[in-house]
């Protein structure tokens, strides 16, 4: 790791003013992503900027079907919430497989989030929830807030205070994990909700998150996994790597739906 | 026995400071002075050095020293060498290219040093290295070793044109081709043996102490061998004298084989450490260890088994290509041929047999022994093709396998192993009950009906361990002879210390080793302090590698302690106004048989000390060594059963379990071995599921970080069934043949045999990653 300065927020107000002034800051929320990259001096920032003492970035709301996540919740914090579990148990299946129990006690969503790594689970989960990126600045639909390998609508000084989502009547999450790595080689997130079903695909398209309007189209017809026998993906726009071809991949989106629609309806 | 005794299974004593955070090993030596190197490595797999600028480097903050090839030249270090000379079957000898500690003029792998920074601080050794301008003109590289062997590829080293080593063979061509061409049935093969990392939990290290005022040499090591560290890095590198070098192999955290080889890197900390006058610390990163530790495996074969019509096996021909890395390391050369082709007889009776084996350099890691070194490619080779033959042939695998069985010993195979002792049946019985196999079948439908495929395999290997004698496999070409030391000092209190030449990086050996002495005198093991690893405490010894420190580390042991019975007895006889041959020891207690007289264990140690009434003539103390030199190999062997089941829509293979029956001779702790069988098929199952190191074309480590590189986790792993069944050695005193190696040989051809069982395609190859196993059932659609 190079030499770095790091600051711990007290407020998000705090967090973007510090980093206004730095070289090259960049927000720490859990680190779980920009430490080991730092470690390996793959990342060098000037300044790290410590959000995860914020109190007002922490904690899930769940009122009725109206869920917030507090950007600095750990995915073991989403796990393991009982009421979020009755709105929206896929979310908390889905943070309770992310990495392990050191990853999920230190990583928070906001980070998993604003990271947009084309392996995460978060963005599979917000884009097919319909979820509102709240941050100091403006609300963004994550349709919009997801840009491809790491990129988001993200400004430098703008911090992602939470995510918000209207839990739907149903929702699943399936994974295929990389074998090294544990990431999702594919991960596909579904729901069904008043304004149809949706279903999103992490760790597969080679420019990350996307929706797939062919499992989306399967689904409308009927939601069940046998909706989608014979549905037969493209590889096209697919990423190809040492573990996973991209027919291989085409494959594991659609057996994955099919898996994540059978454990939503169970 | 005792309680803690041999065959005790007694818990491991050396577990409390490795499981707690109290154990030491090299980057835990703080030397008054210390300073921190960084190595420059090459980013090219293969290119000229044109310049090395180190001014800007020299001129940053805490830099103490940048040094490069050409100094280390000029001060009289040599090259490094492998210590095995092959001969190829023309009669010429190996090709052995030149390899420079670190490379003046070419580089020839991602990762080979160029220079090394030494600085206060890690971090600004760290900072200063890549500041060091190193122009380079890169050069064609080439990676797999058939591509290396073709015309007109990437040439790595004037010595060895055609990236030829050496073009060898064994066994009789003439009479395997005849065989096959008489033979009722056939079975053929193309078979890769996929290349390994090794993975230690501790990444190597090393820690270089010039003493100015007293002349002398200290290097802490990462190694399974620290003798012959010393007198490697003394006779051949001419690093420092050996009366003046001590080598300290304190706490090693695995090895698996690649702790064995001297590495550039503990010759350049000493070397850097006369040159700048600092105590110099060096610590690989895991990119590192990934880049440099010697990688395993890596063979391309063909092999074709013959059959006459009742099923017997008439001949094996095969034909390999081994890759051994951009540099001939310390071993490598004996891995593909003596390690390797001497063990294609198998369980089997096999009248004819021939292997031919060629090794080429290419722009990759050096590759040498990695746990089962060789075994495991030649029990990979015949343990397929025998479950590939059962299924062309259409009969049981085990009854296939049973037909061919050797069941008369010794047994001369026609590939130089002469096996002394073995009952193949009795492990292949008590795999097939413990597995359930006859059942089988109804799991298969049970397993269908859930829509899965589900698969059975089985893998009977033997190995060769505690390689030996010394002469024969110096007729071979080894550089070393291959015995082992003891010394057993036992103090005036009764408390006793055993000095070996073997290693413990991970095996247990305190706990072990204690138990033979406990076994022995019937005093706790608490009392009886293993020593290793320190060249200024132990007598030359030889290391531990290929499952050698049971059958030759502890016959060593078992030697002194005879000397020191016969010593005891002598004393406690005078004493005791009695015949030393009535004299008996057990509990702690000295007795004469059938009487009533005794003396304490600690009485007799003190008479031998105090000396005030011993024999007439006898010289004081109670102390002897003993150097043991095996007859032969010992020959583990044993059934290994395993049943997958594979989702068909992902190609996941799940282990539903894994039947070890293992024949290990005589056990000292069955704990310890038991945990040294669950490693090994961990490992023989990170190789057949997971694990490979892809470099791509251009030479560059694809897999250089856990992000790539998979390997098992428990939850990739059933809970293991492991039995044994016994039938001692008869060539070394305690009747063992050792144990650390046969799971990782024996487990990768049982779980292969085992999907390709289930998938119906034969055609796979390791690692059976989900990906692979998804495109072959696609395949066989």
């Amino acid at each position: 790791m190079y030499s770095v300065n790091y600051s711990r927020a007290a407020s998000v107000a705090d967090a973007v003013k510090t980093a206004k002034k730095a070289d090259d800051a960049k927000f720490l929320s859990g680190g779980q992503t920009l430490i080991p990259a730092m470690k390996a001096r793959l990342a060098a920032p000037s300044d790290l900027i410590d959000l995860s003492h914020i109190g007002d970035m922490k904690g899930i709301k769940v009122s009725g079907k109206n869920v917030t996540i507090g950007a600095g919740a750990t995915h073991a914090e989403v796990a393991a919430n009982a009421k979020l579990a009755k709105a929206c148990p896929a979310i908390c299946h889905l943070a309770a497989h992310i990495g392990d129990p050191h990853v999920r006690h230190m990583g928070t969503i906001g980070g998993s989030v604003a990271n947009n790594d084309p392996a995460a689970d978060y963005p599979a989960a917000m884009v097919a929830l319909g979820a509102t990126i709240k941050t100091n600045k403006r609300e963004i639909s994550a349709d919009k807030f997801f840009k491809g390998l790491f990129e988001t609508a993200l400004k430098d000084d703008e911090v992602i205070t939470s995510v918000s989502f209207t839990a739907p009547a149903k929702a699943g999450y399936a994974k295929f994990p990389n074998p090294a790595s544990r990431y999702a080689m594919t991960g596909v997130f579904v729901t069904k909700g008043k304004d149809g079903v949706r279903a999103a695909v992490t760790g597969a398209g080679d420019d990350g998150v996307f929706r797939s309007k062919l499992i989306e189209a399967a689904l409308s017809k009927s939601f069940d996994a046998s909706a989608l026998e014979g549905v037969s993906v493209s590889s096209d726009d697919l990423m190809e790597d040492i573990h996973a071809s991209a027919d291989y991949r085409a494959n594991l989106i659609a057996v994955m739906a099919k898996r994540a629609v059978a454990s939503a309806n169970a | 026995m005792g309680m803690e005794g041999i065959g005790a299974r007694v818990a491991r004593k050396e577990d409390k400071r490795f499981i707690t955070g109290g154990g030491r090993y090299t980057d835990d030596m703080v030397v008054p002075g210390m300073k921190h190197a960084v190595f420059v490595r090459s980013p090219h797999a293969h290119a000229s050095i044109r310049k090395i600028n180190t001014k800007a480097a020299e001129a940053m903050p805490g830099v103490i020293g940048v040094l490069n090839g050409k100094q280390l030249k000029a001060d009289g270090i040599g090259n490094l060498i492998c210590g095995w000379a092959i001969t190829s079957k023309d009669g010429s000898p190996m090709n052995m290219g030149a390899w420079e500690p670190m490379a003046t003029s070419t580089a020839r792998f991602v990762g080979e040093a160029v220079a090394i920074v030494v600085a206060d601080t890690q971090a600004q050794a760290r900072d200063a290295a890549e500041a060091v301008e190193v122009t380079y003109k890169e050069k064609k590289a080439v990676t797999e070793p058939v591509a290396a062997l073709k015309k007109g590829a990437p040439q790595l080293h004037p010595e060895a044109e055609g990236n030829l080593i050496y073009d060898w063979e064994i066994g009789d061509q003439a009479a395997a081709d005849k065989a096959i061409a008489d033979a009722a049935h056939v079975t053929r093969m193309e078979i890769t043996n996929n290349r390994l990392v090794p993975n230690a939990m501790e990444p190597r290290a090393a820690l270089g102490h010039y003493d100015k005022a007293e002349d002398h040499y200290t290097c802490w090591t990462t190694s399974q061998n620290p003798h012959v560290a010393r007198l490697v890095m003394s006779a051949f590198y001419n690093v420092a004298p050996e009366n003046k070098f001590r080598v300290i192999a304190p706490d090693v955290g695995g090895g698996f084989g690649s702790k064995i080889f001297i590495y550039p890197e503990e010759i350049i900390c000493l070397w850097a450490s006369k040159r700048t006058g600092v105590p110099v610390k060096w610590v690989a990163d895991r990119t590192e260890s990934f880049m440099t530790d010697a990688h395993g495996r890596d063979h391309v074969s063909t092999i074709e088994i013959a059959f006459d019509k009742d099923n017997k096996i008439t001949a094996l021909k095969a034909d390999t290509v081994a890759n051994l890395g951009a540099y001939m390391s310390l071993f490598s050369s004996s891995v593909p041929t003596y390690l390797y082709a001497t063990l294609l007889s198998g369980q089997y009776n096999i009248p004819a047999i021939h292997c031919n084996v060629r090794t080429c350099y290419t722009n990759t890691a050096p590759v040498d022994a990695y746990r089962g070194a060789g075994r495991p490619e030649a029990c990979y080779l015949v343990e397929r093709t025998m479950e590939t033959a059962a299924r062309e042939l259409g009969v049981s695998p085990a009854e296939l396998r049973s037909k061919n069985f050797i069941t008369e010993f010794p047994h001369q195979t026609p590939v130089i192993m002469a096996y002394d002792a073995g009952d193949f049946q009795a492990s292949l019985d008590a795999a097939m009950k413990a597995s359930k196999y006859d059942s089988f079948e109804r799991r298969r439908k049970a397993a269908a009906k859930n829509g899965k495929l589900r698969g059975i395999g089985m893998s009977c290997y033997i190995e060769a361990c505690g390689i030996a004698p010394s002469a024969a496999v110096g007729s071979l070409g080894a550089g070393v002879g291959l015995w082992e030391s003891a010394e057993v000092r036992v103090n005036a209190v009764g408390s006793i210390e055993i000095l070996t030449g073997s290693h413990s990086h991970g095996q247990g050996h305190e706990t072990t080793f204690a138990q033979l002495a406990s076994d022995r005198f019937g005093v706790p093991i608490d009392s009886v302090s293993i020593v290793h690893g320190d060249t200024d405490k132990v007598q030359m010894g030889m290391g531990t590698y290929g499952s050698r420190s049971g059958a030759v580390g502890m016959s060593a042991i078992e030697k002194a302690l005879d000397k020191v019975e016969a010593k005891a007895k002598k004393v406690a006889a005078h004493l005791l106004e009695a015949d030393d041959k009535d004299i008996v020891i057990e509990n702690g207690e000295v007795k004469v048989a059938g009487t009533d007289k005794k003396l304490q264990w600690f009485e007799v140690c003190l008479s031998a000390y105090t000396a005030h009434n011993i024999p007439e003539g006898m010289e004081p103390g109670l102390k002897e060594s003993a150097f043991y030199d095996p007859t032969n190999f010992t020959f583990p062997a044993g059934c290994y059963i395993c049943e997958v089941e594979v989702d068909p829509e992902t190609g996941d293979t799940e282990i539903i379990q894994f039947v070890a029956a293992d024949d290990f001779g005589k056990i000292i702790n069955p704990m310890i071995v038991e945990g040294q069988v669950h490693g090994g098929i961990a490992q023989g199952i990170g190789q057949a599921l997971l694990e490979c190191a892809h470099y791509d074309s251009g030479g560059e480590l694809l897999t250089a970080s856990y992000m790539d590189y998979a390997m098992p986790r428990a939850d990739n792993l059933p809970s293991f069934a492991v039995s044994t069944t016994e039938t001692a050695c008869p060539s070394n005193p305690l009747g063992i043949k050792g144990c650390g190696e046969a799971g990782a040989i024996g487990s990768p051809p049982a779980v292969i045999n085992a999907i390709t069982d289930a998938i119906g395609n034969n055609n796979i190859a390791m690692p059976a990653t989900s990906q692979a196993v998804w495109a072959a059932i696609q395949a066989a659609k």
